[in-house]
């Protein structure tokens, strides 16, 4: 089978690679373009470690094929940060001790960037179901939840 | 055996909560995991699996795949130590962990290794393995573990039991153990009430959202190279040489950051394969496991079948506690039906106990450890029971719990006796809390539930260097699996004097450290702790005989305060402080570098108790069980990073929240799995929970510097019971079969 070429925009930057038409956009950006901040816990779209955004779109980039992403926006969680500031969320997580292993944070905070970019002021009930699709197995999400809440309330105080 | 020079106030950094060291790159999504390692020229692999439970292997064709372009080397059993063989009778440890990574004559599980494939590509490699043939003659099979015991069961394999099992019990019994002291059967007699009941747990699986995952290179020289997701890379490291003829030394280990372990990444299953790819393809070869693969082939814990007898007088005073435990543990011994029946009864301060458990072989993975192995289930049967002593009496199951509770001094129910324990404290701070006394709406109920663990000490070695800047370096051993390298950094703060971020802890690998045990046992914190603390006071010696030699008095008259050298009192002389920069900015001239070392074997791991208050609500329509409050009250000695430790309560109450109400391994009738992947393992989700309450108890582990008891393991003890007694108080229906899935709870509200 023949190899496709994709051409597309990742984090901002005009990106190409070549892949098999069976590879998933998340084995592109991994294993084409060095991007492993994206996990594949579980290749199926049930545990959310693989989050990014597509066109605007939280998706599981292990659910699209990499041939979908030609002429698309991604966003992953290496573009969360601009220059050396983290985004709110980032330094949020860490100060709440909000991550044990790490291996769903990132998916995690792309995935919380999406919901607060949707809603500001989401209840503790909204924020546990935006969630849902992603999988914590070490903190029991308390944390996580706590993170995200006290970071929206600083969000929304700064505006 | 009590330090006698341990610290217990006046901390400056323990028990603060700065930010961990490696948050900056775990929230950018820099951190290296297992899988995000690639090497020049690196190849891709691929392992085919049994779809059989249990089957011989009659013929085995790679021909076929070798031909497929990319495919650049294929291994089976062959391509593995001949030296190790079940007959030797010696090293049969070794030869199980062999036969589990890659099945010999006989498949012995439904996704048991058969072979594996090196490609230029992940797809072509999985692309390579279906054109493998594979003749199996399929045999009976069992994977229940009353079906396993009973007469006429299908036989695993012969000649596993080791001397410990009775006569007359068949050969899927591979260990048996037995403990207690006085006489249950006079114990019963005292009595008032005599409860008696049978319960079973399902298998449940770890479920670290990162799968196995490994990059190898190996040569024909014998010289290796292994990063890998690993709670041991030391134990990897001897494991992985024994397994390919290697000499121990010539493979070095590298531990990536681990995405979770929970006990499940303590032995090996992708690495010697992925080694053994590359010694034939002399390529680097990268190893990942799908997450079926992950469910099907390594392990979950145990499932188990009990018998529990516990006698009560009307005051609450338990008389006699007797409990039998059958654990399944797959296709190797190894389930911890010893572990098991010895925490049982732990909690409590018992005249007369009696244990039995029992290790029995079936066609599923080989079990692994998962938090406190054994221990969770155990207090599932016994604190159930208690809890229906207490309603049957009308007796407060906190005052019942009181009453019996081990303290300084008991004879445990598994022999020695207890020093310093922290479940009394564990248990008033529970009976004070506002959620022991908060109103219940109807249809809601409260369960609580004790819980015990051992942990452990083991083989540590830490380094400790100092640089010219007066800033300094931790080398541990032991992987990082809950934010240990910040504990480490504020034990030897505390040490040193100097700020926390003025130390760096580092994952060190297999050629920088001496052996160090596996991150299991909640022994991190604990052990390597104990060895910084000990690294850190060899570097102060060593800065202090410095500061000796620039004033030209006796080293004794020194001594260490506030991160400066000074004179030890009046007669040592009149001095000026000496900081640790001072001391390390010229070290090179006034005697060379500063390291402080330790390298030993704690034996002093204090055990751990909990104790936890759930409250549920049942839907008596569908049988949903929500879990609506949730409070964990654990000891544990002293909190190094308070947050750490309650993200281990946490988590540790989670994944006991999933086994109580949905985790399980569902086995079809032709013995394959049917559940092998999140959707329909469902472990808990954030809409699932409420917030985890911790409250953090600090007892002294009077083998500890600073008191420091593990953490890790006993959390995930009691919520099977707390959950289980809840369900009991809320709908009236004792579940004595877990998880407590609706249709479990719809067909015991029907039989009510």
């Amino acid at each position: 089978m023949s190899n496709i070429h994709v051409n597309t925009i990742v984090n901002g930057d005009e990106v190409g690679f070549l892949c098999d038409p069976r590879e998933t956009l998340l084995d592109c950006l991994r294993d084409k373009l060095s991007l492993t901040g994206a996990k594949e816990g579980c290749g199926t779209g049930d545990c959310g470690s693989c989050s990014v955004k597509l066109d605007g779109r939280l998706v599981c980039s292990c659910l699209v094929l990499g041939a979908e992403a030609e002429g698309k926006k991604i966003e992953t969680i290496e573009g969360m940060s601009r220059d050396e500031k983290l985004h709110p969320l980032q330094e949020k997580f860490i100060e709440h001790a909000a991550l044990q292993c790490g291996i769903c944070t990132p998916g995690i905070l792309v995935a919380t960037k999406a919901l607060l970019e949707k809603n500001p002021n989401p209840s503790e009930t909204e924020v546990r179901y935006w969630l849902a699709g992603n999988l914590c197995r070490c903190t029991g999400y308390d944390k996580i939840i706590r993170a995200v809440l006290d970071t929206a309330a600083d969000l929304r105080e700064a505006k | 055996m009590a330090l006698d020079d341990q610290r217990k106030s006046g901390f400056k950094f323990v028990g603060t909560r700065p930010n961990r060291p490696d948050g900056m790159d775990k929230v950018t999504g820099r951190a290296k995991f297992g899988a995000d390692m690639y090497a020049p020229g690196m190849l891709h692999g691929a392992i085919l699996r049994s779809p059989h439970a249990h089957a011989k292997i009659n013929k085995l064709d790679v021909s076929r795949a070798e031909k497929l372009k990319g495919v650049k080397a294929i291994v089976t059993r062959a391509d593995f130590s001949k030296k190790i063989n079940f007959t030797s009778g010696k090293d049969l440890e070794t030869w199980n962990v062999l036969e589990n990574i890659m099945a010999g004559e006989k498949v012995l599980y439904d996704g048991h290794a058969v072979a594996a494939v090196a490609a230029t590509s992940a797809l072509v490699a999985r692309d390579a393995i279906k054109l493998i043939e594979v003749q199996y003659e399929i045999l009976p099979h069992v994977t229940d573990v009353d079906a396993a015991m009973a007469k006429g069961a299908p036989i695993v394999r012969e000649g596993v039991a080791d001397k410990s099992v009775p006569e007359g019990l068949n050969s899927n019994v591979a260990r048996y153990h037995e403990s207690g002291h006085g006489d249950v059967e006079v114990g019963f007699k005292e009595a008032d009430l005599i409860v008696e009941d049978s319960f079973k747990t399902e298998a449940t699986h770890q479920g670290y959202i990162e799968p196995h995952a490994c990059l190898a290179t190996l040569g024909n020289d014998g010289k290796g190279e292994l990063w890998c997701t690993t709670q041991g890379h030391f134990y990897f490291q001897k494991i992985c040489a024994a397994l390919l003829d290697l000499e121990t030394s010539q493979l070095r280990v590298t531990a990536s950051e681990i995405g979770g372990g929970f006990g499940g990444k303590t032995t090996v299953f992708v690495e010697p394969v992925a080694l053994a790819l590359s010694r034939k393809s002399n390529r680097p070869v990268k190893l990942v496991m799908s997450r079926s693969e992950v469910f099907r082939a390594t392990g979950p814990t145990s499932s188990t079948s009990m018998d529990i007898k516990i006698g009560m007088k009307k005051d609450g005073t338990i008389t006699a506690g007797q409990g039998t435990f059958r654990l399944q543990g797959g296709a190797f011994p190894g389930a911890p039906g010893d572990l098991t029946a010895m925490c049982a009864f732990a909690p409590y301060s018992l005249k007369n106990v009696h244990q039995i458990g029992y290790d029995v072989l079936t066609n599923r993975p080989k079990q692994a450890a998962y938090r406190a192995p054994g221990s969770p289930m155990a207090a599932f049967a016994v604190e159930s029971v208690i809890d229906e002593l207490c309603k049957k009496l009308n007796l407060d199951p906190i005052e019942v719990r009181l009453k019996n509770a081990s303290r300084k001094g008991t004879k445990a129910s598994f022999g020695p006796k207890f020093d310093e324990i922290g479940l009394v404290e564990t248990l008033e701070a529970a009976k004070e809390h506002p959620h022991y006394s908060a109103p219940l709406k109807v249809g809601q109920g409260r369960g609580i539930s004790c819980g015990f663990w051992f942990n452990f000490g083991g083989e540590t070695a830490v380094s400790l260097a100092l640089s010219e800047d007066g800033t300094a370096q931790i080398s541990v051993g032991t992987p990082d699996i809950g934010g240990s390298r910040s504990s480490m950094a504020l034990m030897a703060a505390e040490e040193l004097g100097i700020p926390y971020d003025h130390i760096r802890c580092t994952i060190a690998d297999t050629a920088t450290l001496g052996y160090n045990e596996i991150s299991h046992g909640s022994r991190v914190t604990y052990a390597s702790g104990l060895a910084t603390i000990k690294a850190a006071k060899d570097a102060i010696n060593k800065l202090s005989k410095r500061a000796a030699d620039k004033w030209g008095i006796p080293k004794e008259a020194v001594k260490w305060e506030d991160g400066c050298a000074v004179p030890s009192g009046p007669n040592a002389g009149n001095f000026q402080p000496l900081s640790l920069k001072d001391l390390t900015k010229n070290m090179g001239k006034t005697g060379g570098p500063i390291v402080g070392h330790f390298e030993a074997t704690p034996e002093g791991a204090g055990v751990s108790f909990a104790t936890h208050i759930v409250d549920a609500e049942v839907d008596p329509d569908t049988g949903k069980t929500k879990i609506l409050r949730y409070t964990v009250i654990q000891d544990a000695g002293k909190a190094i990073h308070p947050s750490y430790v309650e993200g281990q309560y946490q988590g540790g109450a989670a994944q006991g929240i999933g086994w109580a109400l949905n985790e399980e391994y569902i086995y079809g009738s032709d013995g394959r799995l049917q559940n092998a992947g999140f959707l329909d393992y469902r472990i808990p989700l954030a809409s699932d929970l409420p917030m985890i309450d911790t409250v953090i108890v600090e007892v002294p582990n009077p083998g500890h510097p600073y008191g420091v008891r593990g953490v890790g393991e006993t959390s995930i003890c009691p919520p099977l019971a707390a959950i289980a007694n809840a369900v009991s108080a809320a709908a009236g229906i004792r579940l004595r079969e877990l998880p407590m899935s609706p249709p479990r709870i719809v067909a015991a509200l029907n039989g009510k």
